[in-house]
């Protein structure tokens, strides 16, 4: 089976996205790194872009197989217009000023499809899906209030000299970043690629005795898009995060990445599922979760333990409706998109 | 140990110097004390001058790793979060070795007579700002591994200042009820003055401290 060139026109819009997401989301895992200048931007993308590569190829497919479940869009057209109107979401939310979930926009495009198409959704896993947008924050908030309460009592028992606490944080601050990485290209790749799976579009390459599925050839696809968005538009998108989590000592900024980092790993871990579900205990949903969310939260979580004045209450009412908004606006492109590509172009979209 | 020679080497060596300068510091301290206890004693001699010359050494020295750790911070890119704070600290505390030394340099230009019934309070006065500055050190140590612990410290400065004032005012009133001629009285209430400053700079630095210490504690 060829490889059809026409494939990539149709897949360009969920690079696109995956180059958005990589643009964007890096900030939210070496922003605070960069931008209190324990790290520079080199150093930092080429971690993020290595890791992000990693986490999308080995455990990308956790999260990509829950948002199949939301809709099984095998047309290519239908998928291509489902990434692109949650790029259009995220990109017209970005340029509105509010804080972008990809997430939420591949969320909501789906849905634009399945109405479109008249397909049900199914409402366990969209439950589920929209109970993680709430669960994310406050998991991610509760992590970071215990670790930096840790972080303390430990601090005040243990005497290390200011410049090697320093140069442990930097450290710190990497394995972090990386675990970030990792963890963001494991959940968020099904953003990027997901929809495009079952509709395999690309034919399984053997080289040797390997052979690399549809699938794997996606997931590796879209984890070099995130990496090009790492490299070509997050420095400017670091600068602003570090900026603006200037308030932030490199303590709470290594304790928000952390706690960042623990939740959208906890998302991704197909390991963690099964060692639960092998416990007898309640399973965590792979679902692809914001990168932005459980950043926002655990900044949240240790500004409250600075005292409730503390948190900016109108940024955090404008991060929520954006929140709100973005899936809404992704579905509403969606579903204009899809009748556009059939009634003008005459397109199987379904 | 190559591998935490590689990735610690210039963080050890920032340390050495931090610390090396509060060494410096308490040092200098100590021999000024001697420097003006054996003036009060015995006046200009010997054993003043190759103080006053520690003094300066000491000085010069701290001078030097002040530079060293500036550079060391900004071209290392070490502690970005603190490192203008840890600057403001170090320029701040090497204003007392600058005090030390143009003190001691006024007595031995000016070699003023210290009256025998004044010498006491002299003594006592240089004992409480010594006892500051030496508190200080202490407490800009432990700034740098503990700082919640700082406060005690600055605690401690704020007392001695307060001490040295109250000796340093009743001085000056004895100064000037003595039937000393008015450029002797001048002279001599320019001797306490100098020797307070010492205690007022060391409570500004602690003063700064505190508020570093805070910023680091959050």
């Amino acid at each position: 089976m060829l490889f059809d060139p026409i494939v990539l026109l149709f897949l360009s819009s969920g690079l696109f996205l995956g180059w958005a997401l990589g643009a964007n989301d890096a900030a939210n895992v070496f922003g605070t790194a960069v931008g209190t200048k324990m790290l520079s931007w080199r150093s930092a993308a080429i971690i993020c872009s290595l890791f992000v590569v990693l986490g999308a190829v080995i455990s990308g497919a956790g999260t990509t197989h829950t948002l199949g479940k939301l809709g099984a869009i095998s047309a290519l057209p239908g998928a291509f217009m489902t990434a692109l109107s949650a790029a259009l979401a995220v990109f017209s939310m970005t340029r509105a000023g509010l804080p972008v979930s990809t997430s939420q926009a591949i969320v909501g495009a789906i849905v634009g499809w399945n109405f479109f198409s008249n397909n049900p959704t199914d409402s366990v896993v969209l439950t589920k899906i929209l109970s993680t947008w709430v669960i994310c924050p406050l998991l991610s908030g509760i992590i970071a209030i215990i670790l930096i309460r840790l972080f303390k009592f430990f601090a005040k028992r243990i005497s290390i000299h200011m410049v090697f606490s320093d140069a442990y944080k930097r450290i710190a601050l990497i394995l972090a970043g990386a675990l970030g990485a990792y963890s963001l290209g494991a959940n968020n790749i099904a953003n990027v690629v997901g929809v495009f799976i079952p509709a395999q579009p690309i034919p399984p390459l053997a080289i040797g005795t390997f052979v690399f599925s549809s699938m794997q050839q996606l997931l590796l696809l879209g984890g070099f898009a995130i990496a090009l968005g790492v490299f070509t538009y997050s420095k400017k998108v670091m600068m602003t995060v570090g900026d603006q989590l200037g308030n932030l000592s490199a303590t709470a900024a290594l304790i928000a990445v952390i706690s960042h980092s623990v939740v959208l790993f906890i998302f991704a871990s197909r390991g963690l599922e099964a060692w639960l579900s092998n416990m007898g205990l309640p399973t965590i949903p792979l679902v692809p979760v914001s990168s932005s969310q459980a950043l926002v939260g655990a900044v949240v979580g240790i500004s409250i333990l600075q005292g409730l004045s503390a948190i900016r209450w109108v940024v955090l009412g404008r991060i929520i409706f954006g929140w709100i908004i973005t899936p809404i606006l992704a579905c509403l492109i969606c579903f204009m998109g899809l009748f556009f590509l059939r009634n003008v172009f005459g397109l199987v979209v379904i | 140990m190559v591998i935490s020679a590689r990735l610690f080497g210039r963080t050890k060596e920032l340390e050495t110097q931090v610390d090396t300068f509060f060494d410096q510091l308490s040092e200098a301290a100590v021999i000024y004390r001697l420097a003006v206890r054996g003036y009060l004693r015995e006046g200009i001699t010997e054993e003043f001058a190759a103080r006053l010359e520690d003094v300066c050494d000491k000085e010069a020295e701290a001078d030097k790793l002040r530079r060293g750790i500036k550079l060391s911070l900004y071209s290392n890119l070490l502690i970005p979060d603190s490192r203008g704070d840890v600057l403001g600290l170090i320029e701040t505390a090497d204003e007392i070795l600058s005090l030390f030394k143009s003190s001691l340099w006024a007595l031995d230009v000016e070699n003023p007579d210290i009256h025998e019934d004044l010498t006491a309070g002299y003594r006592r006065l240089t004992n409480m700002v010594v006892k500051s500055v030496d508190e200080l050190a202490a407490g800009c140590r432990v700034f740098f591994r503990s700082p919640h612990l700082v406060s005690s410290y600055n605690a401690k400065v704020t007392l001695y200042e307060k001490e040295a004032d109250k000796i340093s005012t009743g001085l000056k009133k004895q100064i000037f009820s003595a039937e000393f001629a008015l450029a002797e009285k001048i002279q001599l209430r320019e001797f306490v003055d100098r020797i307070d400053a010492i205690a007022d700079q060391a409570e500004d630095v602690a003063d700064r401290l505190t508020i570093y210490a805070i910023k680091r504690q959050n």
